[in-house]
């Protein structure tokens, strides 16, 4: 979609955004899902007992910056991230989205997500929320913050992010 | 000491042949773990927290300790215990918040309710005691039978007859020492834990975190990281060079040369050169207070500290606390904190805490490709009836072991095989955990 401003963004076109990338996640398609990034864009999933913490002053699971990111999207596409060969089955269902803010060229969206990942004769079940921060570049909207916030209180027993939450 | 044949020859320690193997059944067998929990997580001194977790007086934190809750408390008169919590009463787990600060601890089962020394002052309804034995002091709440600290980190013991903390770290004081130096003031535990799992048998993670073998195949793709975000900085054909050491009562090291940064004051072009001068002021100022060698040693050199029987102080491209406890053969509960400089500056906080997270956790570049692997060898443990054998010989034959040898793990297993079965292989080995 073009669009020249995120102010009277519909719900209905961010929930086809968010679809849209949850599709390219279930489907592997992680360099165009990186491309969803603005290059200032960073992804963070905090750790389980301070959900609501700063990456600078707390300790996360994830906190990738542009180039951290990339460097985990090339990994992944590659032969070497062992804890993901053969790779993860997931299916996103992302839910309850809403625009938080919307000014002329900044979107902070909300939305529930249940990430069910499948590998190796075991599910696990990856519950929470979403906040993202998004931008208009060249009439594109572009992920300038994606925080994954599990509700889970520990990381048991699924022991690892080793997939795009 | 094994009544049904089970838990014994685990190991080979052949000094002549300069072979050593553990048996699988090690890590399958539910008697061999209920072994464990009797003969090692009840004899030995076990890591429960770090002193800046609680600083004030009422502070507590609550926790798993040796698969034991507790409340590990920094009472009024500003003494940490290690408190069981479990009612006196009934059983009911008393303080149900994982962190906070409270003069009192109050049961609500029946709203016996105990100061944070662990007494018990108050209860409704004392008076149907009348007319029997029953006191105040015999109901407080149960504490670990020894606690100690060693430079900020908490140690609780369930064996009263224990040697003390200081003799039972014996050399792994030295290496507990060059973390807490790299502050003037203290080190503290930062906010925000990583508490993970793993489906595989606790032993496996030490043997894994002081592995310098597998770093060069398992986290390939963490070096590819570090040698293009370094422009080539470091020259990783070699592996991981450096040392391993036995350090007695089964405690080891491996100490190297450091392929990545490191906060405290080693420099690297990921850093950024804009900060290439402050890192070497901080190094400087390491050089004022300890002298150019252990400045050097400091500043530059990486260490994973292992201690008996389940704690990994990982002092390498940040610092990790990582302790474990298993529940079951093919399965440990895992805890990861990092730990910092209390006088670091905002950015560098950031910093330390970024150059973590490229390598440690379970969304590391690195710790998720070790889960697989630990995984994996559980796994393929379901064939231990035929491939009966782990091989740990790995520099058996060299004078001085290397960071990629196995001399680290050995001095593990020569230990817990002592604390199992009774028997030493190694007589001249370090020994000295009173039991």
């Amino acid at each position: 979609m073009t669009l020249t401003s995120t102010d009277a963004i519909t719900r209905q076109e961010v929930e086809d955004f968010l679809f849209e990338e949850a599709a390219l996640l279930d489907e592997w398609r992680i360099d165009e899902w990186f491309a969803l990034f603005a290059e200032d864009g960073a992804y963070y999933v905090p750790s389980t007992d301070m959900p609501d913490g700063d990456h600078r002053t707390t300790l996360f699971l994830i906190a990738d910056d542009y180039v951290r990111l990339q460097h985990r999207v090339e990994q992944l596409m590659g032969r070497f991230v062992h804890a993901e060969t053969p790779n993860s089955r997931t299916r996103r269902s992302i839910t309850n989205v809403r625009i938080r803010e919307a000014s002329a060229n900044t979107l902070r969206v909300s939305a529930n997500f249940i990430v069910h990942r499948i590998r190796l004769e075991v599910v696990d079940t990856y519950v929470g929320r979403y906040e993202y921060t998004m931008r208009l570049v060249d009439g594109a909207l572009k992920i300038v913050e994606r925080r994954a916030i599990l509700d889970l209180d520990v990381l048991r027993p699924h022991g690892k992010v080793s997939f795009l939450l | 000491m094994d009544a049904n044949g089970y838990v014994s020859d685990m190991i080979v320690d052949d000094e002549h042949r300069k072979l050593f193997k553990v048996n699988r059944r090690a890590f399958v067998l539910p008697e061999v773990l209920e072994a464990e929990k009797q003969y090692v997580f009840d004899k030995c001194w076990i890591y429960a927290g770090h002193e800046s977790e609680i600083p004030e007086p009422g502070d507590y934190r609550v926790r798993r300790v040796a698969g034991r809750p507790v409340i590990i408390s920094r009472g009024d008169d500003g003494e940490i215990r290690i408190l069981m919590n479990s009612c006196p009463h009934r059983g009911a787990v008393v303080r149900r918040e994982p962190a906070g600060n409270s003069k009192i601890h109050q049961c609500y089962y029946h709203g016996w309710t105990f100061n944070n020394e662990g007494a018990l002052i108050g209860l409704p309804g004392e008076n149907a005691y009348e007319n029997t034995e029953w006191t105040r002091e015999d109901h407080c709440l149960s504490q670990a039978p020894r606690s100690d600290s060693y430079r900020g980190f908490i140690f609780a013991a369930f064996n009263p007859g224990i040697q003390d903390l200081p003799d039972y770290l014996g050399g792994a004081k030295e290496y507990l020492d060059l973390v807490a130096d790299q502050s003037e003031v203290g080190m503290e535990v930062v906010g925000g834990t990583q508490e993970y799992s793993m489906k595989a048998n606790w032993k496996l993670l030490i043997e894994n975190s002081i592995d310098g073998y597998h770093a060069p195949t398992t986290h390939k793709r963490y070096f590819d990281f570090i040698v293009r975000t370094n422009q080539l900085f470091y020259d990783l054909s070699a592996g991981i060079v450096g040392n391993g050491s036995a350090l007695g009562n089964g405690h080891s090291v491996i100490e190297y040369d450091s392929p990545w940064g490191r906060p405290i004051a080693r420099w690297t072009p990921y850093f950024g050169e804009e900060r290439q001068h402050e890192f070497e002021l901080k190094k400087n100022k390491l050089v004022e207070r300890f002298g150019e060698e252990r400045a050097e040693r400091i500043a530059r050199y990486s260490r994973n500290l292992f201690i008996f029987p389940n704690l990994i102080i990982n002092d390498i491209m940040a610092v990790t606390i990582r302790t474990f406890f298993p529940f079951s053969p093919d399965y440990m509960e895992i805890r990861a904190w990092a730990l910092a400089p209390v006088e670091e500056n905002a950015e560098d906080r950031a910093f330390r805490l970024d150059n973590y997270l490229t390598f440690l956790g379970p969304g590391g570049y690195a710790t998720p490709d070790d889960v697989e692997a630990l995984e994996s060898c559980q796994r393929g443990f379901a064939t231990f009836k035929e491939a009966q054998w782990s091989d740990i010989s790995r520099g058996m034959g060299r004078e001085h072991p290397a960071t990629d040898d196995e001399l680290q793990m050995r001095s593990f297993w020569r230990q817990w095989n002592a604390l199992i079965t009774g028997k030493h292989t190694a007589p001249s080995y370090p020994q000295g955990v009173g039991i």
